[in-house]
């Protein structure tokens, strides 16, 4: 599924294709911006996303078996919500 | 930032009512959600945002952490959200 698809569900509920996809483009803008700033994003019953730092750390290049060090860095976290999880379970 | 707090930027941005707003986001959370409860094509692509997945855990032995005893974890299905270049690029900046 992409985000045409996702548009043209959208666009059932009574919008152009077009009003639909600018939506769709903007809700994910919006939720970028956000997470660009570091904020955390809930959405009951789907989930949550949250940035967290990750510390620096000694790593290896497996190739050459050198120790590198792996800079701190910031990595999105998704974690799904409980309603999101029961739907995944249902097998449907 | 909350739902009602996206519905509120989303509907400036586009202008769209709220109440319109609202019934768009909830069926784009609606429809990623179908989608990876479907058993064939379980996964959603967003360009430029990142793809949400369906992961499958095994059945596995755990114990209960207060009597400790054996107890038999049934396999799930487990959502994932895997980043897009892009997105990730913004986090770290």
């Amino acid at each position: 599924m992409t985000k045409a698809d996702i548009a043209s569900i959208v666009a059932n509920k009574g919008l152009t294709k077009k009003q639909a996809m600018e939506a769709v483009e903007a809700t994910l803008d919006i939720l970028k911006e956000a997470l660009k700033k570091g904020e955390k994003i809930q959405l009951v019953g789907f989930g949550s996303f949250q940035v967290r730092a990750k510390r620096a750390r000694k790593g290896r290049n497996p190739q050459t078996g050198k120790g590198i060090t792996i800079a701190a860095r910031k990595v999105l976290k998704f974690k799904p919500g409980k309603a999101l999880h029961l739907v995944v379970n249902a097998g449907g | 930032m909350t739902k009602a707090d996206l519905v509120e930027l989303v509907a400036a941005r586009v202008h769209l009512t709220k109440k319109d707003t609202e019934v768009v986001i909830d069926s784009i959370l609606d429809s990623i959600s179908r989608a990876l409860s479907s058993k064939d094509d379980g996964k959603v692509e967003l360009r430029g945002f990142g793809s949400f997945r369906v992961r499958e855990r095994r059945a596995r032995q755990g114990r209960n952490p207060q009597s400790g005893a054996a107890v038999q974890v049934p396999p799930k299905r487990v959502p994932f959200f895997k980043p897009g270049k892009e997105l990730k690029a913004l986090v770290d900046s």
